[in-house]
């Protein structure tokens, strides 16, 4: 991206505007304030009462409430679902990306449509989706118990419900990143006699590291903090299949309001770390993009 | 190394890309594909690398069957319009990426790898830029190093794609003799492709003249700037005249009248006269071929260029002609224009 030489600054006449586009200071005011009032009233405050709430009964309460085996329980589930289900994101969605962005083939703008389709689609109707399909009147159902192999109210129902929902994510990160890209780089590379492999991590891979990082910040925020999908096909057994997000519902609903808000305020936190290093990462983007276009 | 291309055809689509092209580059050449966008000039560049593949033909490197290898295995050094620089890597790594990606067996040593690097840096003069990263380097400077990271290779056929297309005017004609001289030096077959008829005919050998998918002429730069095979290249390359014609009984014949010229041959039917600007001699009226009258005249560098509006024609038809600062033409003034070399192309424009 290219940015314009500012014009110098005018001297300007009194009782001038600065811009046709400059407003009075007030209405600028009025509009800034409003901003700030809205984020402070929707993202903030909550955020502040997750914490405060957690909080409430002192700071041993709320170790106390981390510590409990279920909340231990829940917060591996979680790790070992995100850690699963990112990983295959990130091989599949490499993959995907390279196929949409550097070959053609018929059926590529069906492709590119169906790999929105976890944005468009609601959570529980994902969700559903798995149970019509491994449940026990689902079309693998009897074959799967019959094998006795658990996939619903089991950790691969789990990890296949949260691939279908963040899936998205690293795709359409690096879709536009290496289209704009090409491929000579890569023909260089071959050319100069490196190998397919040599190639891929030589060449290609450096080039989107940035972009696949921030794909893969934000599936596995996604990946953590999902709810609807993952409460349909877990059964939310307790103390089995109840991830982070599960458990503070099931934790607020039985009236235990420290231990809900302290485990939800571990999923604020890694909000706000996620928030941190997206904007870390959005630079490094912005430079490497530079870069190219010099 | 010599290249030779038999009946190459490459289609995209329902587009012919390349139709039936045969071409032999002899060792040590240096050749020039001349041609205006779309003439396929740069398919064909990346069809002798291994970077697209013909649809028929065959080619040989030497006598040895090159469609068996692919782009990596012909040893081929490309360089490419946009330079395609590794921007992640230093100049350096750049340059001597060709020499880290070989199979360990036959893979140099670290310190013969550096020196190598080294040597090829200095070959281009931008030793000094070895820790930068392609995004702090000029234009220029990216060619240069382009150019070095293709000659790590060694490779038996240099294919450079637009060298100079991206470079300022300037800049341009500094490269084009740098390139001259480097292969004077080094010696490799080298083809480029190129829009710019002046860089063709001033760095090649010989120079291949294409448009529409065919090769039109293959030949020296003298021999396609003064005997144009056909209408295309005529027109395509130099400063040309063109006028309607009929030949007729072995007469030419332009708007009715009868021009007071030989056909040379030219085979009865429409055609078009091609003359060089600088070859209309300006005689008093009615001592040439075309009558005209003077429009305008501008004077600058070696000549007098002149705008005439003939006579000879219903329709007034203006022509631009050069001749020596010395022959003092004046708007207005009758004059007699012969042609002193022409060529006479069946077909109409």
């Amino acid at each position: 991206m290219t940015t314009l030489p500012q014009a110098p600054p005018r001297p300007l006449a009194r009782g001038a505007v600065a811009s046709p586009l400059t407003e009075p200071r007030w209405i600028r005011l009025v509009i800034i304030g409003i901003s700030i009032a809205f984020l402070s009233v929707f993202i903030v405050l909550p955020l502040v009462v997750v914490f405060a709430q957690a909080l409430a009964s002192g700071v041993p309460a709320y170790f106390a409430a981390l510590a409990d085996p279920e909340a231990l329980l829940a917060i591996r589930l979680t790790l070992i679902t995100a850690a699963i289900s990112v990983s295959l994101n990130l091989v599949f969605g490499v993959i995907m990306a390279w196929a949409i962005a550097k070959f053609e083939f018929t059926g590529k703008t069906l492709l590119i449509s169906l790999v929105d389709l976890p944005f468009s689609i609601s959570p529980v109707i994902a969700g559903l989706v798995f149970v019509l399909l491994f449940g026990m009147q689902g079309f693998f159902g009897a074959w799967l118990v019959a094998h006795n192999i658990p996939i619903l109210y089991a950790l691969p129902g789990i990890v296949l419900a949260t691939i279908f929902v963040t899936f998205p994510f690293v795709v359409r990160e690096l879709v536009p990143l290496m289209t704009q890209q090409g491929t000579q780089e890569e023909e260089a590379a071959i050319s100069l006699g490196a190998s397919g492999l040599k190639t891929f991590w030589r060449v290609t891979l450096p080039n989107i590291k940035w972009g696949l990082l921030y794909g893969v910040l934000l599936c596995n925020a996604r990946a953590m903090g999902e709810f609807g999908a993952v409460s349909v096909v877990s059964g939310q057994v307790r103390g089995e299949t109840n991830t982070m997000p599960l458990l503070v519902e099931i934790l607020y609903n039985d009236y235990q309001f420290v231990a809900s808000f302290a485990v939800a305020s571990l999923l604020a936190f890694l909000a706000v770390v996620t928030l941190v290093a997206k904007v870390v990462l959005e630079r490094q983007l912005a430079e490497g993009q530079q870069s190219s276009d010099n | 190394m010599t290249i030779k291309l038999r009946n190459i055809v490459k289609r995209f689509g329902s587009f012919t890309a390349l139709d039936r092209v045969d071409l032999v580059v002899e060792t040590g050449e240096l050749v020039a594909l001349l041609g205006p966008s779309g003439s396929g000039k740069t398919t064909l560049l990346r069809i002798i690398a291994g970077l697209d593949w013909p649809d028929e033909g065959e080619i040989h490197f030497n006598g040895e069957d090159a469609l068996r290898r692919g782009a990596g295995e012909r040893n081929v050094g490309f360089v490419f319009q946009h330079y395609a620089l590794f921007r992640h890597m230093t100049v350096f790594e750049n340059v001597a990426f060709g020499l880290r990606v070989q199979p360990r067996a036959v893979r140099r040593p670290e310190a013969a790898i550096r020196a190598r690097v080294e040597e090829l840096l200095d070959l281009v003069q931008l030793r000094w830029l070895a820790d930068r990263y392609p995004s702090q380097l000029s234009g220029g400077q990216r060619q240069r190093i382009a150019l070095a990271r293709a000659l790590a290779i060694e490779p038996r056929i240099l294919l450079l794609d637009e060298p100079f297309g991206a470079l300022d005017a300037q800049v341009r004609k500094e490269l084009r003799q740098w390139l001259r001289n480097l292969h004077d030096e080094i010696h490799v077959t080298s083809i480029f492709v190129t829009h710019d008829q002046e860089e063709a005919l001033e760095v090649a050998n010989r120079v291949v003249v294409m448009d529409k998918g065919r090769i039109e002429q293959i030949g020296t730069p003298s021999e396609v700037y003064d005997n144009p095979a056909t209408a295309f290249v005529h027109s395509f390359i130099g400063e040309s005249i063109v006028l309607p014609v009929d030949v007729v009984e072995g007469e030419v014949r332009l708007g009715g009248g009868v021009l007071k010229l030989e056909t040379n041959g030219a085979s009865p039917g429409p055609s078009q006269l091609f003359v060089r600007r600088h070859d209309m001699d300006v005689g008093p009226a009615g001592s040439g071929a075309f009558e005209g009258a003077v429009r305008r005249v501008r004077n600058f560098g070696a000549v007098q260029r002149a705008d005439v509006a003939l006579t000879s024609l219903a329709a007034e038809t203006l022509i631009e002609i050069d001749t020596p600062r010395d022959c003092s033409l004046r708007p207005g003034d009758v004059v007699g224009l012969h042609p002193r070399r022409y060529r006479i192309f069946a077909g109409q424009a």
